[in-house]
């Protein structure tokens, strides 16, 4: 490939599709409104500042109840193959895979389509997400639960609401930083110059021919 | 043991147990973070504990979405209904009148608790008998300077001894979000009995269903989940 003239047209890859693009931003755009929410309802004194608490309360509630459905449907229909595809690479790992997050990435791989890190991240987001939903519903709920397990779902709440600001402040940083990568939850495509640096396994899948 | 890693291509649904990992986490995290949470507590005292995530913390409910702001000046009790001489009485005439002091945690119906709470009062009994409520009294009602929140205690309730008209939390007075300046205390029942910007108090020949139990909540919200007028279990920690 060496040869390879500079007018050449540059080969681009589909990292995101459609759905998965929609998913995203419908899904950043709620845990925006989760967590905007979520800050007066945690610290009181903010009350009334913006909007009565029972506003704010049920803007929370309803954002929480619909949070998981976008990535439910894209993952359960007929166009939601590129979701049920990266959602294996999440799920399966490599040993190797495995060594670069335990020594948070001293020891240099070829990386899948998402690094460990990203795959790690995805799956706290999912699970999180499930959690949340969980107890959340019992602290709505919590007549049918009792008192021990609403303490408990207040507290998991919390703090999984506490994990959930760094994480999303650490993605939107590294979002920032790797522009490239950002911009291809806009648009869908990388070049095939950034897959073969960021993602070699996956682009030597994708591109077989060479 | 097979080293399921052996060659160094196999993928393996690690992925998959650290995501089901999560799950049990937070399951384990309804079982026993009240535990956990009491644990922390005593360990670093609730002070540095309300500092963590999940840790004590009151979270402020409003009825109204607004706090009534009363400075101590101006606040008036208004003590009428079954009584021999109804009085109305202000913050220092309360301060004047004999007080105990309580340090119990604040356990909120949706789960929510904060250890160790500080409370200064009148006991609601000795009130009671100054105004000299009748003796064919059954249940007394209260009022809220929000002028939405509503709740009644059974005149046996209401003469508990741990029942007070707070005026002090945490050696201050009661401040604005926590209902002050002065608040009701009933510290062996959910917090929503314990009403907030006390306004008044109504001594009734039947018990009116306040605020929150128009809502759905017990009209006898003692902590230990039982609704009888009596509590069966009355020394819980």
């Amino acid at each position: 490939m060496s040869t390879r003239i500079a007018t050449a047209p540059v080969v681009r890859l589909l990292r995101f599709d459609a759905v998965q693009r929609f998913v995203h931003w419908i899904n950043a755009l709620m845990f925006g409104v989760l967590m905007f929410t979520g800050i007066p309802l945690y610290f009181g004194s903010f009350f009334g500042v913006l909007f009565p608490r029972h506003v704010i309360q049920e803007i929370h509630l309803w954002s929480g109840i619909f949070v998981p459905l976008p990535i439910l449907v894209s993952l359960l229909g007929p166009w939601g193959h590129r979701m049920r595809q990266d959602l294996h690479r999440c799920s399966y790992w490599t040993r190797s895979e495995l060594r670069w997050l335990r020594t948070f990435g001293r020891e240099r791989i070829n990386f899948d389509k998402f690094n460990p890190g990203q795959k790690a991240n995805a799956l706290f987001v999912g699970a999180g997400i499930i959690i949340m939903w969980a107890t959340g519903y019992i602290l709505q709920w919590f007549r049918f639960f009792p008192v021990s397990w609403r303490e408990g779902a207040t507290v998991t709440h919390d703090f999984f609401a506490f994990a959930f600001f760094i994480i999303v402040a650490g993605h939107v940083v590294m979002a920032l930083s790797h522009r490239d990568a950002m911009v291809s939850m806009l648009n869908g495509k990388v070049s095939e110059e950034w897959a073969e640096k960021n993602a070699r396994e996956w682009a030597d899948e994708e591109l077989p021919a060479k | 043991m097979v080293d399921e890693f052996a060659v160094n291509g196999t993928k393996t649904p690690v992925g998959r147990r650290m995501f089901l990992g999560l799950l049990a986490l937070g399951a384990a995290g309804v079982a026993f973070g009240a535990s956990v949470q009491n644990f922390v507590g005593n360990k670093l005292g609730s002070g540095l504990a309300s500092l963590l995530p999940g840790g004590d913390h009151f979270r402020i409910y409003s009825i109204t979405g607004t706090y009534p702001s009363i400075s101590t000046t101006k606040y008036r009790l208004k003590v009428s209904g079954l009584v021999d001489q109804p009085m109305t009485l202000s913050y220092a005439d309360l301060q004047a009148l004999p007080s105990i002091e309580i340090v119990k945690a604040f356990q909120c119906v949706t789960g929510w608790r904060v250890p160790n709470v500080h409370w200064k009062g009148v006991p609601l009994s000795h009130i009671l008998q100054m105004v000299g409520a009748h003796s064919g009294a059954v249940a007394v009602s209260f009022d809220s300077y929000d002028g939405a929140d509503t709740e009644s205690l059974s005149i046996d309730q209401a003469h508990l001894a741990d029942v007070i008209v707070a005026y002090e939390m945490y050696g201050a007075t009661v401040s604005r979000e926590h209902g002050g300046p002065v608040r009701l205390v009933v510290p062996e029942m959910y917090g929503y009995k314990s009403l907030k910007w006390l306004s008044g108090i109504r001594v009734m020949d039947e018990q009116l269903v306040g605020y929150w139990e128009q809502n759905g909540y017990p009209v006898n919200g003692w902590l230990d989940g039982s609704t009888g007028l009596t509590n069966p279990s009355p020394n819980l920690s």
